[in-house]
């Protein structure tokens, strides 16, 4: 059991390849747990974010600062009377939440979230990743129907045209992007996620920055549709409340809407995951091919442990700027236990990133590693979730015609230039 | 780089993945013809072709089991659903079926399994258990080499490929052109 356990620590492949079954799934455990408490942190800091950008507070009942508000949410969406209504086709309001729960984590097995820190690495990854992501429509359109209402059946409606047009402009920027990963002399391409990510290494560029402004236009056009395809704010007809109630959820509650809200969550997750492989170079820190040395990545392996110390030093901050009054008492203590939470996590981070910081080979090394492709990785998505909530608090709601005219007559025309022209480049240059 | 992972991974528990796959196939497939309403038809369908790309999986072809998720449980299967939406299931439901094709049915049926036995019986070299194991990493690779060819050569399918893309385009076009009065 230990052997197997350490066995996969000096291993250079993800666990699915090394045929490791254990430590596979400990990476399925590990991921689900993590992107869980990820869309729960997610809740949070979007209704605090939202709220700023309103001039609000947000949250600030539920522990200090509304902390424990998403705990609160958990917690009473499960205690909820779960309605089934009663003209509804029971069976598929089961199943629909679930499918749209699974399409979203099952994307999560070949996301790298470093060369060795994914559970597999397909050879057909980024296909295997579109194909799965592309069902989770399905759990919305089953949604809709089964609900037996005129809004969630026009939410539902509204959905999958919205995510079968914009899948169509997202596909061809992804195709761009793996045009890149056979041109310039490497020879051939591929389709597998950490291929994709090493042929970024090998040719010394983000994706984003190759054949300028190729690269950036694929990338913003995969941006755009990944709003689309996650129904999110400005594009979010779907659920539009002003016109839908709540669209293809309206009949949901509990904790049946709640699988809904995390699939959701999860599925931006793994868009994000998607848009920092292919165009941002994944699990590498800034410059890793410029600034080469022991030295420099004894610097970069500080930044993790830096984070959290920066995180506890604004937590401190707040405990220190709470009102001075036995009402805020519980409240203060509670931040500084936090606080001092995050600054443990910063201690360790940076002990092991001293520890490891000679000898690679040894297990504080190899942690050491890992570390550091994670915590690129999840920075890297983390800005994404950021610039979801921006764009949500930023721009209003598209019309659905103005919508359907976006994705078919732009994005569509743009990404079949850019394919064509990124093709035309690559065999020019090599 | 992934050749040494994947001669020495063998497949994990192959005849319970290979049986529940298909029994998953058929039970859903049986399923699709049985269910009165559309949409649940529709829905084991869409476990059908899963349970479909699965088997795919486990025949080394895992572009082709991808190209099946994507193509017909995430792309056709959707539009089934849409238009299944639009018809009032309720009452298509209890209509009565005058329809009389199923003695057609099922002889269609007859001959496919007789051409699925024969295919077992006289092609047995072909099964995976006879062949070479293929390389499951160059999947893709292999079978971009024969759509478009390599190394400025063109592949064996090169040609048909591209004129079936060209008979798609001038779907599409027609398509369009069907559903808009002015262009």
């Amino acid at each position: 059991m230990l052997n197997a356990f350490m066995s996969y620590l000096g291993s250079t492949v993800p666990p699915g390849n090394a045929d490791n079954q254990l430590w596979a799934l400990i990476y399925v455990l590990i991921i689900f747990a993590g992107v869980s408490l990820a869309v729960v942190a997610m809740n949070w800091i979007e209704r605090k974010a939202l709220a700023h950008f309103q001039i609000r507070l947000g949250p600030m009942r539920v522990g200090p600062h509304g902390l424990l508000q998403p705990i609160a949410d958990a917690l009473k969406l499960m205690l909820k009377e779960d309605i089934i209504p009663a003209q509804a086709d029971a069976v598929v309001f089961w199943v629909a939440p679930l499918i749209g729960l699974l399409a979203a984590f099952t994307v999560y097995t070949v996301i790298p979230f470093g060369p060795s820190q994914a559970v597999s690495d397909m050879n057909i990854g980024i296909l295997f990743m579109l194909g799965v992501s592309s069902l989770g429509v399905l759990g919305i359109i089953t949604a809709g129907w089964a609900s037996n209402s005129h809004y969630p059946l026009i939410g539902a409606l509204r959905s999958s045209a919205q995510m079968v047009s914009y899948e169509v402009a997202m596909g061809l920027a992804i195709v761009s992007a793996l045009l890149m990963t056979s041109l310039n002399r490497t020879g051939t391409g591929t389709l597998s996620m950490i291929g994709i990510v090493e042929a970024q290494q090998q040719q010394g560029v983000w994706f984003i920055f190759k054949f300028f402004p190729l690269g950036l236009i694929a990338f913003v056009i995969f941006a755009i549709a990944m709003i689309a395809e996650t129904n999110r704010a400005p594009f979010d007809l779907p659920e539009a409340e002003s016109e839908l109630t709540a669209g293809f959820h309206t009949e949901y509650s509990g904790l049946r809407w709640s699988l809904f809200m995390l699939g959701e969550y999860a599925a931006m997750i793994a868009v994000s995951s998607i848009a920092v492989t292919l165009w941002l170079g994944g699990w590498m820190r800034p410059f890793p091919n410029l600034l080469t040395g022991s030295a420099w990545d004894f610097i970069f392996s500080l930044f993790p442990g830096l984070t959290f110390a920066g995180l506890a030093a604004i937590a401190f901050i707040g405990t220190a700027r709470m009102p001075a009054q036995a009402y805020f008492r519980i409240q203060r203590i509670g931040l500084a236990v936090f606080a001092a939470l995050l600054g443990l996590i910063a201690l360790l981070l940076l002990a092991i990133a001293v520890a490891g910081r000679t000898n690679d080979a040894s297990i504080a090394g190899r942690f050491r590693e890992g570390i550091d492709y994670v915590y690129w990785f999840v920075l890297k998505v983390a800005v994404f979730m950021y610039l979801f909530i921006w764009y949500r608090a930023t721009w209003p709601r598209y019309r659905f015609d103005q919508l359907m005219r976006v994705g078919w007559k732009v994005m569509l025309p743009i990404s079949l230039g850019v394919l064509i022209l990124t093709a035309i480049v690559g065999v020019l240059i090599s | 780089m992934n050749s040494v992972v994947n001669t020495g991974a063998a497949p994990v528990a192959t005849p319970f993945f290979f049986y529940f796959l298909a029994g998953a196939a058929i039970v859903s497939g049986l399923l699709v013809i049985t269910r009165r309403n559309a949409v649940h038809s529709a829905l084991s369908l869409i476990v059908t072709l899963l349970s479909v790309a699965g088997l795919y999986l486990m025949l080394y072809a895992p572009f082709v089991a991808g190209v099946q998720i994507i193509v017909y449980a995430g792309g056709i299967m959707v539009l089934f659903l849409f238009v299944i939406m639009l018809v009032n299931i309720e009452r298509s439901a209890k209509d009565r079926q005058f329809n009389r094709i199923w003695p057609v049915g099922l002889a269609a049926a007859c001959a496919l399994l007789s051409l699925f036995v024969s295919a077992f019986v006289k092609g047995r070299n072909l099964f995976p258990d006879r062949l070479v194991a293929l390389q499951e990493s160059s999947n893709t690779q292999q079978i971009a080499a024969m759509l478009y060819g390599e190394a400025g050569r063109m592949g064996p399918y090169t040609f048909a490929f591209e004129i079936a893309s060209l008979l798609l385009l001038v779907a599409i076009l027609g398509a369009v052109i069907m559903t808009k009065k002015k262009i």
